[in-house]
């Protein structure tokens, strides 16, 4: 992985996420997204900043995966999510709950794991 | 301003073919479609053409003029790519060049091959559909992303399982007569409801299948049509395009469609019709929630209301509003560039009554094509109407 180019923007959010110092792109409208950005994505304000991501969201929805594609092949089946934490939304994999005792609502913390097959980086979420 | 005329259609045997090119694939398609228009080849004036995976599947980029060289085309040819929407894209500009009067006939068409890979592979590039960095790398698919919808739905609508099921036990059992499908087979709610999950709530019967297959259409000017006295009683009066943002989490909804939406109003401004006209329709049902999806966003239904549609017997043949009567991407399959074009080929030859369904919608007018790309973040809509000759 050291020997692959960074993805700028994703990386840096996932780094900054390993962190505890997660952030979200802000437009002057007050419209979130995710990096990288140049314009706002909503109204196309090129007035942007970063501000701090809420550290729980609530799970907007979800699915447990039993056919993956090859790159997550030993790791499933898992929990794909979408987490609503306000000014934005991210997609991810829920842990460490079992996948039948996942439910929309729940409250849920951000992180950087590994996936099983190919030990790359990945957006988790974890029960708060 | 006049409409297009569909002067010629053909297509391959949709199903698993691993060892067909898709240069052979659409020569077969292509040169059915100039055989059944019976005009002079050499009029053909330009390839619109549609293909998603071609990179993945065939190594095989820049595919357009292979495509018209298959087909013993010298003319200018480009390539559409919109995911599962390649070809409902590659008919609006066709659509487009022959109002315009800048051509007078076109041949539009779409070819994919897929199965040559294998499941495992087809998944991989099926998926990248989606946003890679956000929803790839997370583990998406592309029945995972429509699984996320469908909780999304239930939960804001309600509906089940056992609705969905009886969406995909409808669109077999239309492509029974479908001598172009990959599924000629009838199945059960109890089928659908006990075959292994996929991504939940989505099981097996919800998707679509992997296939192989190749279409292709000849569009005239009216004026051509004329000229040449074809037999054409098929126009596009309406076409419409929406988008939407890629990743579903940057979406307002989960559960609905606005790229539908939008591309739908377009298309029924432009025709000057309503959604009151519409006879029968084909939606992109890649999965049997996106059927749900789809007809809500047409206006045909309200939000929440399409998820009984089928249980109920409405969008069956013998309902007030038959949909998918080819079998939809469902049975029919899904060679994801070639589908925009083949549901204006079902459609053509349901208005034209030679379609195996045909007797289900005798004396219709008026339908809709609907072609969906990834989650929806493009979409676009086709009104085909029996014309005058
Ligand atoms: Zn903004």
């Amino acid at each position: 992985m050291s020997d692959e180019p960074r993805d700028e923007g994703f990386d840096d959010l996932l780094d900054a996420i390993a962190d505890g110092e997660g952030f979200y792109v802000e437009c002057a409208n007050g419209h979130g997204s995710l990096p990288p950005r140049l314009a706002c994505p909503q109204c196309g304000s090129q007035d942007l900043s970063e501000e701090p991501l809420p550290d729980s969201g609530e799970i907007s929805t979800y699915t447990v995966v039993t056919v993956p594609t090859p790159q997550f092949e030993e790791d499933a089946p898992y929990v794909t999510a979408v987490v609503d934490f306000g000014p934005v939304s991210i997609t991810g994999q829920v842990r460490g709950v079992d996948p039948e005792d996942v439910e929309t609502g729940q409250v849920v913390g951000i992180g950087v794991g590994e996936t099983v097959t190919r030990e790359e980086r990945l957006l988790v979420f974890e029960p708060r | 301003m006049s409409d297009p005329r569909v002067a010629g259609v053909g297509l391959t045997h949709f199903g698993k073919h691993p060892e067909r090119t898709g240069r052979a694939m659409f020569a077969e398609a292509g040169l059915a479609a100039l055989d059944d228009a019976g005009i002079d080849p050499d009029d053909v004036e330009a390839l619109f053409y549609g293909n998603f995976m071609g990179e993945l599947a065939e190594h095989q980029g820049h595919q357009a003029p292979l495509m018209a060289e298959a087909v013993g085309l010298d003319v200018p040819a480009t390539r559409y790519e919109s995911a599962c929407a390649s070809s409902g894209a590659a008919i609006r500009d066709a659509v487009f060049r022959l109002r315009s009067g800048e051509a007078d006939v076109v041949l539009v068409g779409g070819s994919e091959r897929m199965t040559n890979i294998g499941t495992a592979a087809a998944t991989d590039a099926l998926s990248i559909a989606a946003d890679d960095l956000y929803e790839i790398r997370a583990g998406m698919t592309f029945p995972g992303a429509y699984a996320l919808m469908a909780r999304a739905y239930f939960e804001e609508y309600g509906g089940s399982t056992e609705d969905l099921a009886e969406i995909a036990v409808k669109n077999h059992e239309h492509a029974l007569p479908n001598e172009y499908a990959q599924m000629q087979q009838a199945i059960t709610a109890e089928d659908a409801l006990d075959a292994p999950t996929i991504a939940d709530p989505l099981g097996l019967y919800d998707s679509c299948p992997i296939t192989d297959g190749a279409t292709a259409a000849v569009l005239v000017s009216e004026e051509y049509a004329a000229d040449h006295d074809l037999d054409t009683s098929v126009a596009v009066t309406g076409t419409g395009q929406g988008g939407d943002k890629m990743a579903l989490h940057d979406r307002q909804y989960f559960a609905r469609t606005p790229a539908t939406e939008d591309a739908a109003d377009e298309a029924y401004d432009d025709a000057g019709i309503g959604p009151d006209s519409v006879d029968f329709l084909e939606v992109h049902d890649c999965f049997t929630i996106a059927e749900v999806l789809a007809l809500e966003g047409l206006g045909l239904y309200e939000p929440g209301e399409a998820i009984g549609a089928a249980s109920r017997g409405e969008t069956t043949r013998e309902g007030d509003l038959p949909v998918n009567l080819s079998g939809g991407l469902k049975a029919k399959g899904h060679p994801v560039g070639a589908t925009g074009v083949a549901q204006l080929i079902s459609i053509t030859k349901l208005l034209e009554e030679r379609h195996p369904r045909a007797e289900d919608v005798e004396g219709a007018t008026t339908a809709l094509a609907h072609n969906a790309g990834g989650t929806v973040a493009s979409a676009t809509v086709h009104v085909l109407q029996e014309v005058e000759q």
